[in-house]
């Protein structure tokens, strides 16, 4: 029997995509309220959600298009810069 | 309804993928296979998505994939379908192509794979240029619009594919967004409740190549809708129907303005007011089209009505 090479589902099939990052996503829990926009609203699905059902950003993956942060309709995410300089 | 009971939490298309920061398409095909679940095998003609599923031996998504030549993909899953159902195999079908794939390479074969009806979805993800070789011009490219070889702007006019799909009386047409998710998945989920060829076309903002921060892609996806550039309809057996919130912008005063939609975009900056004007042309005429074709629906449906009246006595 001839084994096929058949491509496997893997998380980062293209590496740790939180490398492309310039802007980090940070999230301000006092104000978040629970929509689920971010979650629903990041190309990446790098958003799940904690037992008590607020949004957790995935930084080893997170491409910080900032989406997010755009469709956050209470501003509760704000980009950061990563690095100075 | 929450959002969790109408967008299943399990991720098809898994983190850590080859697509730019803030992709459009990327977006459109996560709801898309939330809405079709496991038993999906996608057909893959050459487009970024091809990239985004990445190489041997690792796949960024969760179905099976059969990466097809750009003008084969429509003729490929028409031959998968009948394999299956041969095999007494259920699955859903589905081919995700781009515009190039769509409307210029692949467009005979996908009409094709139309008039024989086959039990196909094909959702057409349409970022309106050849994104994946160089931000190329498509037919899919909207009058005016830089790209790398219409660099004074488009001349052309960008074909109207869900009409010409309509016009092969498939079962099913829409368009959708990904800036308006529960109705890109409802049209997903309904497609696959109905046998045939279903077309769904989906306008999916590309931030590379429409020159844009990639944290605009929702707003600019929504920008193109409440514009009337993009209207969400279906046609169902034939029949016309528009989607909110397109419902209510039949109404040219209840469209935002047209520039909204495009200073956003680095590939509309050079557009003068002349061209400006053009394009405003082309999305009214597109909306008094699709008022007379609602209009004539119902006389017909009422002619019809009638005549059976007429017979019965």
């Amino acid at each position: 029997m001839v084994e096929l090479p058949v491509a496997r589902p893997s998380v980062g099939a293209a590496g740790k995509t939180g490398n492309w990052r310039l802007f980090k996503p940070s999230i301000d829990y006092r104000k978040c309220i629970k929509c689920l926009l971010c979650w629903m609203y990041c190309p990446d699905g790098v958003i799940s959600l904690s037992g008590k059902g607020l949004p957790v950003i995935d930084y080893e993956y997170c491409k910080g298009c900032g989406i997010c942060a755009e469709e956050c309709p209470v501003k509760a995410i704000e980009m950061v810069k990563e690095v100075e300089g | 309804m929450s959002l969790l009971e109408q967008f299943p939490r399990e991720e098809y298309l898994l983190k850590g993928n080859a697509a730019c920061a803030g992709c459009g398409p990327a977006l459109a095909l996560r709801y898309v296979l939330k809405a079709l679940g496991p038993r999906t095998v996608l057909v893959i003609p050459a487009s970024c998505s091809s990239i985004i599923a990445g190489a041997y031996p690792k796949s960024a998504f969760k179905v099976p994939v059969y990466h097809i030549a750009f003008a084969a993909s429509a003729a490929t899953a028409s031959g998968l379908v009948e394999g299956l159902e041969a095999q007494g195999i259920e699955a859903n079908v589905v081919v995700w192509a781009g515009d190039g794939g769509t409307v210029d390479i692949g467009l005979q074969g996908l009409s094709g794979a139309a008039e024989r009806n086959h039990n196909v979805t094909y959702i057409c993800y349409d970022n309106e240029a050849y994104m994946n070789t160089g931000i190329q011009r498509s037919g899919a490219t909207p009058y005016g619009a830089w790209t790398t070889t219409t660099p004074l702007g488009n001349k052309g006019r960008k074909k109207d594919l869900p009409f010409i799909m309509a016009a092969h009386n498939i079962p099913y047409v829409a368009t959708a967004s990904p800036a308006f998710p529960k109705d890109l998945v409802n049209k997903v989920a309904k497609a696959q409740k109905i046998r045939g060829f279903k077309y769904i076309h989906i306008l999916a903002p590309c931030p590379t190549g429409w020159r844009y921060d990639p944290r605009l892609t929702v707003k600019i996806a929504r920008l193109a809708v409440m514009t009337g550039f993009w209207p969400l309809l279906e046609i169902e057996h034939g029949r016309l129907r528009l989607n909110n919130p397109s419902t209510n912008l039949l109404d040219p005063a209840r469209r935002r303005p047209l520039k909204e939609y495009l200073e956003l975009q680095g590939r509309y900056r050079h557009l003068s007011e002349e061209d400006l004007k053009v394009l405003q042309r082309q999305i009214d005429e597109q909306w008094a089209r699709i008022k007379a074709m609602l209009r004539v629906q119902e006389e017909l449906e009422d002619q019809v009505e009638q005549g059976q009246g007429e017979r019965q006595r």
